[in-house]
């Protein structure tokens, strides 16, 4: 098969770019080792569309932050994903942390991100009564939001792939190849051509970038640890907070995620790319951080945690561009604000395509939307009572934490769910106080039943990570 | 068990009750006994009973019925009781929500979303679990970290093998329970790892699941780490320090395929909480009465949901009570009013219910915060009795008379549990 470009790494940018490329009357593949989309640093990061204000100019990032964050309404109209400008505070402490305050107002200005406001105690502790009393100015961005990044990523695949993108999941990449008229890669499960090659590999972005021979950017990894607190916190703060970075740490976040619950972290540490791991440090960092912000916050309250891995270029900042090998754009060393920034990163890369070749015709067929799936919790009564009367699917609740209906599970599978973290993702199933005491065993079944496989051969994430295992084999005399 | 038709279901009943389970099965025999023409219980699985059925082992049933059942053998024996007093049931159905006028909002498949009202409302949703994820354990995120319920419901009622080289944190019943079921199913269990320096179980089943199997049941040590990438390869343990803290330099690892965490239920309330319920910050479960009515009217609770029992038999007897507190209410009747606030004292850590009167007599259940032997149960100045042994594992019950309590005139009354010698001083 020959296509006109083919994407390594199918996280937030490699299918935010794809889906651009859909535009075009263009042959494009996306291709991924994991058995879904944004399973990578997508899935496990802070989901803030950062202000606008916040990243360093003169930089990619500072580039770029203020431009995707406004990107994000139009893709928010067109997809179906959780995403809300709820702002962010940014808190400060003491005259020091004052000083950035102003020097982020000034940037934020500057670039023209509007509703900036200095906040005094008075007005903090009215709009905010949480937070920590020590607080002594806040700066106020109304233009930054939350969003949850998986469901961007299964949103921007789902209609890409609608608007003809090949999908090409559990293809690990292992060789590309320069030839003559563009590349070939070789990945386990068979060979492709394409007349040019994105690298958005992530963590692997270095080794895909080795494979052909083009400029690596010196990546290396920092950890995040992140907790997320039980439901009866929703409400407790509204908008995001952030302390001013300290010369060691970049700081404790308070998130109040789309779905209400609260989130705290990241930590920021040095780890090996694939390391995943959460640790009694982290925790304790992360709570006294957050208690900081605010003091109610308890680690009593912790129902889940989980760790993720940027990608983290030699300057610290994106490695987007053409590289010495005519044809392959690199998109690597994407940190954040880089789900904020994916959007423009997004339209960049298209350009830089276009630069090295790629005829841009537009597909007049091309369908900016997919169907929004049911959310039963968050519909009234009433639609709740004609949902259940189309479809008794629906009345059959499969995750009692979240409030997920047997048939939203249903969906997501028709939708390409093939895990437990799939359907977790999808549907919020299993993302509650119980973590899948309840219902793992339902969404086992539903999977099972649906793509007609043995129970056995369900996974939590693919690969290896089946929920049961088979019995030994006893050898009889 | 055939669930009610939609033109069957009533717009009124005198008494609902939320879940199916042990808790739920008595109280509708309570309501219906104590007057309640119309009661309905609503249930998310497809059959009554609760946890219980997936609780094949024995044991149940020696206080209830003086014989030892199955957990489904004791859940039918209930259910039996539930037809025979004409109760209606759904099934596959979820209640959404209860309000404070006791209009309860249903969701079902078969009778899609639609409201009853209710004379009076028992909740006995159970408890769920805490989870891995609750208590943090440092480490990766693979398959094979699940907890020892869970593991319970894939292999009895789905026939499915959680694993095949298994360490169990937590000694709770549950996980003592599995340990037995997974050896006679052909795993090899590890370890039991427990962090307090007692079993959390009950003694039996320390014994029978545990030294009969030859399962070494590790006390004040803890699971430090979980590792494997796709799914567990080993966990590391530690032994913990009085404060309970891990001693890392003293850390070793387990190779295992699974870790089973059985460390501790915790009352299911999120209708409670919504509807404004006032909850004991220590069992997390609602306030009750002695007629087991929490403290919004005509609302009443039982079983698990307020605290965690470690005997199906005293749940049904409890919740026998509240059911026919809710059936007496939802007839116009009240019993006289709660003179006595039971205080939990020295050494216990909850008294339910919480409150009781003079004039009746009172099964009152105790847990206590460390084991002690022999020691002496006090109510203030007015009873004691001698016990053998207490220890967190096993709750206390004190059948409490009206002699009793003769010349106490209502009040707070602590209750304490104190050392032998102390208590003749």
């Amino acid at each position: 098969m020959r296509f006109d470009v083919a994407i390594v790494g199918a996280g937030v940018v490699g299918c935010a770019i794809a889906r651009e490329l859909t535009r075009y009357r263009l042959h494009v593949a996306l291709i991924d080792r994991e058995c879904e989309v944004g399973l990578g640093t997508s899935k496990a990061n802070s989901g803030i569309i950062h202000g606008g204000h916040r990243a360093h100019e003169g930089s990619y990032k500072g580039a770029t932050e203020w431009r995707g964050n406004q990107l994000w309404d139009e893709l928010a109209q067109d997809l179906p994903f959780g995403y809300s400008r709820i702002g962010d505070l940014t808190v400060a402490f003491d005259d020091g942390d004052i000083e950035h305050l102003h020097m982020l107002l000034d940037q934020g200005r500057r670039r023209g991100v509007s509703g900036l406001e200095l906040w005094e105690p008075e007005r903090l502790q009215r709009e905010e009564p949480n937070l920590s009393h020590d607080v002594k100015q806040a700066l106020h961005a109304p233009t930054s939001g939350v969003v949850n990044p998986y469901e961007a990523c299964f949103a921007l695949a789902e209609n890409a792939v609608r608007n003809g993108l090949t999908l090409l999941l559990e293809h690990t990449v292992s060789a590309i190849e320069r030839r003559d008229d563009g590349f070939t890669v070789t990945t386990d499960r068979g060979v492709l051509d394409a007349r040019f090659v994105v690298n958005a590999a992530g963590v692997h972005g270095d080794a895909v970038a080795r494979m052909v021979g083009a400029e690596e950017a010196g990546l290396r990894f920092r950890k995040g640890e992140e907790y997320l607190l039980d439901k009866r916190l929703v409400g407790f703060v509204t908008r995001v907070v952030f302390p001013c970075p300290s010369p060691t740490s970049k700081g404790i976040l308070v998130i109040p995620t789309y779905d209400g619950t609260l989130m705290v972290g990241p930590t920021a540490t040095w780890s090996e790319a694939t390391d995943l791991t959460t640790s009694a440090e982290g925790a304790r960092a992360v709570f006294e951080g957050a208690q900081r912000l605010a003091p109610g916050i308890s680690e009593g309250d912790c129902i889940a945690e989980f760790a993720g891995v940027r990608a983290v270029a030699a300057d610290e900042d994106f490695a987007i561009g053409t590289t010495r090998v005519p044809g392959f754009v690199n998109v690597i060393g994407i940190q954040s604000p880089g789900l904020t920034a994916a959007p423009a990163i997004a339209l960049d890369v298209v350009e830089l395509l276009q630069g090295e070749g790629l005829g841009l015709e537009h597909d007049d067929g091309f369908v900016p939307g997919i169907d929004a799936p049911i959310r039963f919790a968050q519909l009234d009564a009433e639609e709740q009572a004609r949902v259940v009367r189309g479809d008794p699917r629906f009345g059959r609740i499969a995750c009692r934490c979240e409030i997920v209906t047997e048939g939203e599970v249903l969906h997501a599978i028709e939708r390409g769910a093939r895990t437990m973290d799939g359907i977790k993702f999808r549907t919020r199933a299993g993302m509650g106080r119980c973590q899948g005491g309840f219902c793992a065993w339902r969404c086992m079944r539903l999977l099972a039943e649906t793509l007609d496989v043995e129970v056995s051969d369900v996974t939590k994430r693919g690969g290896a990570s089946w929920i049961t295992l088979p019995r030994l084999e006893v050898e009889h005399a | 068990m055939p669930d009610l038709q939609p033109w069957q279901l009533e717009r009124r009943y005198d008494v609902v009750v939320v879940g199916g389970g042990p808790a739920g099965l008595a109280a509708a025999v309570g309501a219906r006994e104590q007057g309640a023409e119309r009661v309905l219980i609503v249930d998310r699985e497809s059959e009554p009973g609760g946890i219980l059925q997936q609780c094949i082992h024995h044991g149940f049933g020696l206080h209830h019925f003086k014989e030892e059942l199955t957990g489904p053998a004791y859940a039918q024996r209930y259910l039996e009781r539930v037809l025979e007093h004409d109760v209606d049931i759904v099934t596959d159905a979820y209640v959404l929500d209860v309000d404070p006028t006791r209009r309860v909002s249903l969701l079902s498949g078969r009778h899609g979303r639609t409201e009853v009202d209710a004379g009076a409302v028992v909740l006995a949703m159970g408890a769920r679990e805490r989870t891995r994820e609750a208590i943090r354990i440092p480490g990766t995120r693979p398959a094979g970290v699940m907890t020892a319920g869970f593991a319970q419901k894939l292999v009895n009622m789905a026939g499915y093998l959680p694993g095949r080289r298994v360490a169990i944190l937590g000694s709770g019943d549950i996980g003592l329970i599995m340990a037995r079921r997974l050896m006679l199913e052909g795993a090899e269990v590890v370890g039991v790892f427990e962090l307090m320096p007692h079993a959390n179980g009950l003694t039996r089943n320390v014994v029978q699941c545990l030294h009969d199997f030859d399962i070494p049941l590790h006390l004040s040590t803890t699971v430090v780490r979980i590792h494997g990438h796709d799914r567990v390869d080993k966990v590391s343990v530690a032994p913990v320090d009085e404060a309970l803290r891990p001693r890392m330099a003293e850390a070793w690892e387990v190779p295992c395929d699974t870790l089973l965490v059985s460390i501790g239920l915790i009352p299911d309330n999120e209708l409670a909480r919504a509807l404004g319920v006032r909850l004991d910050p220590v069992t997390t479960g609602p306030v009750v009465t002695s007629t087991m009515e929490t403290s919004r009217d005509g609302v009443f609770a039982c079983g698990n949901t307020v605290h965690i029992h470690d005997l199906v038999d005293w749940v049904s007897q409890e919740s026998q009570l509240a059911g026919g507190g809710a059936g007496a209410f939802a007839s116009g009747r009240r019993s006289s009013a709660d003179n006595v606030r039971l205080v939990p004292g020295r050494n216990v850590r909850s008294c339910v219910p919480h409150t009781i009167t003079t004039d009746r007599e009172h099964t009152v259940f105790l847990r206590v915060t460390k084991s002690l032997a022999p020691c002496s149960l006090r109510l203030g100045e007015v009873y004691e009795r001698p016990l053998r042994y207490v220890v967190p594992g096993e709750m206390v019950t004190l059948k409490v008379r009206p002699r009793f309590l003769q010349g106490f005139h209502g009040g707070n009354l602590h209750v304490d549990v104190v050392p032998r010698e102390e208590a003749a001083a």
